[in-house]
């Protein structure tokens, strides 16, 4: 009697291929990387345009605090080479960047998209259960929809944001036709200031959002070019 | 068949790189024109859609004034009349009766004083009271034709001068101011006359007066023609 062949172990079953999930809308698609080129370029002319005066508050006044004081920023941010080339960029792009949070504000609305984006009251439970679960208090990941908690406050949050600047930027445009608005914000030179802020805000979550995206669902990049994720949070609602 | 998926790509990354390219530029002979013309569309929002004929600027107590308000000219040095006592304002171009106005018949036209802020375009903002004559006693006065469309200011400070649309220049708050800060205008804000309105940039606003012409065709101005928005309203 001979031994048996061995036999050969079968190769290991490939893993079942991750479902493809639409994920996103071509409109929001659109929105975000046009608002993303030209958020840059708003924010580059804005640069060359504080460099005419790089202070806030009135002319012998109390200054607002502020760490760039006095500072211009390097020629490599900043677009439009002076002052007036600064100002058409940033009164050029301003349309682009307004019609296209409005475009996607509509979608949002008309799609009822809106309803995995908006961060609500009922949220904030899953939000605290979410950040227990980054800070290892708990061990599994919580159930989802299409966003978690977390991120439908920074979603909900950076589209305040948005409207914020645009805001702000008018009251900084139109001072005395637009007087109701600029006082609203505490005058012509609390306006400039907020406007600066939102700047720093943006850029802060720029940083953040990018890092998250290639740490924690690298996915979700191709989803928001493609339309389709094939990721570890497939879940919707 | 092309790819969307790269074609998206491609798109994504040719607007960054043409940002990128931009640091620090004005667009260049490629990009230039277009910034002009959406330009002239946001001089046309500021006519008819931002702008009211009515809306006053916001008046100021005295007390709010600022200390030192910063001023500008374009000559090397300071211009100064040579001879202030044979200086006249000429008012022409469509209008009636051309004018030859000197500093005491203006004087003795309407007044109009107000404290207000002033807006410079490079960011900085300070309250001073203005004293003058509306633009719109002179052009009353001189006879404005019905075709004039727009105003033209000239100095005598390197040829300074600036374009209006008529709606702006003819707003009650838009004067030719002969004082500041109850005294007679100082020269380093443009003696013996100038432009003023809490409805314009600081740039707007023409210094070293030496005539007002009335056109049917579209003035340019010193910093206009180089590339500042034209309408300038604030």
């Amino acid at each position: 009697m001979t031994a048996p062949s061995r036999p050969q172990a079968p190769p290991p079953p490939p893993p079942p291929p991750i479902p493809a999930v639409k994920r996103h809308h071509w409109i929001v698609r659109l929105t975000h990387w046009m608002t993303f080129v030209l958020l840059a370029g708003m924010i580059m002319s804005g640069l060359q345009i504080y460099g005419a005066y790089a202070r806030f508050g009135e002319r012998d006044g109390p200054l607002y605090p502020n760490p760039f004081q006095d500072h211009g920023f390097p020629k490599w941010s900043r677009l439009g080479g002076w002052l007036a080339g600064g100002l058409n960029w940033h009164f050029t792009l301003m349309w682009p960047f307004i019609i296209g949070g409005l475009l996607y504000l509509s979608y949002l609305a008309a799609s009822g998209e809106w309803r995995s984006l908006l961060f609500r009251p009922r949220d904030i439970r899953g939000a605290i259960e979410m950040q227990k679960y980054y800070l290892r208090l708990r061990k599994d990941h919580p159930p989802q929809g299409k966003h978690n908690p977390l991120q439908k406050a920074a979603y909900t949050f950076i589209i305040l944001l948005g409207v914020l600047s645009v805001v702000t930027g008018f009251a900084i445009y139109k001072p005395t036709q637009l007087s109701w608005l600029t006082a609203l914000f505490g005058g012509f030179q609390a306006a400039r200031y907020w406007h600066f802020w939102a700047v720093w805000i943006f850029t802060g979550f720029l940083i953040v959002h990018v890092l998250l995206v290639f740490i924690v669902d690298p996915a979700s990049l191709r989803a928001m070019i493609s339309g389709w994720y094939r990721g570890r949070f497939p879940s919707h609602d | 068949m092309i790819d969307r998926r790269a074609l998206l790509r491609l798109a994504a990354g040719a607007g960054t790189a043409s940002l990128v390219a931009a640091c620090g530029w004005d667009g260049g002979n490629a990009v230039r024109p277009l910034l002009l013309d959406i330009s002239r569309f946001n001089d046309w929002m500021g006519e008819k859609v931002f702008f009211s004929k009515n809306r006053l600027a916001r008046e100021y107590p005295i007390a709010e004034r600022t200390a030192l308000l910063p001023s500008y000219f374009i000559s090397p040095t300071m211009p100064m009349l040579e001879n202030p006592g044979a200086w006249r304002l000429q008012v022409g171009g469509l209008v009636r009766e051309p004018q030859s106005l000197s500093l005491d018949q203006l004087h003795a036209m309407p007044r109009t004083s107000y404290t207000v802020k002033h807006h410079c375009v490079e960011g900085w903002s300070a309250i001073a009271t203005w004293h003058g004559v509306p633009v719109s006693a002179v052009a009353e006065r001189c006879g404005m034709l019905p075709q004039a469309r727009y105003v033209r200011f000239d100095s005598f400070d390197s040829g300074y001068s600036n374009g209006w649309d008529l709606a702006s220049a003819m707003h009650p708050q838009t004067i030719l101011a002969y004082g500041m800060n109850d005294n007679p205008l100082p020269p380093t804000h443009g003696a013996p006359l100038r432009l003023y309105s809490p409805t314009k940039l600081g740039y707007k606003m023409t210094k070293y007066l030496v005539s007002l012409t009335f056109t049917a065709e579209r003035p340019g101005g010193y910093w206009e023609d180089q590339g500042y928005p034209w309408f300038g309203g604030v």
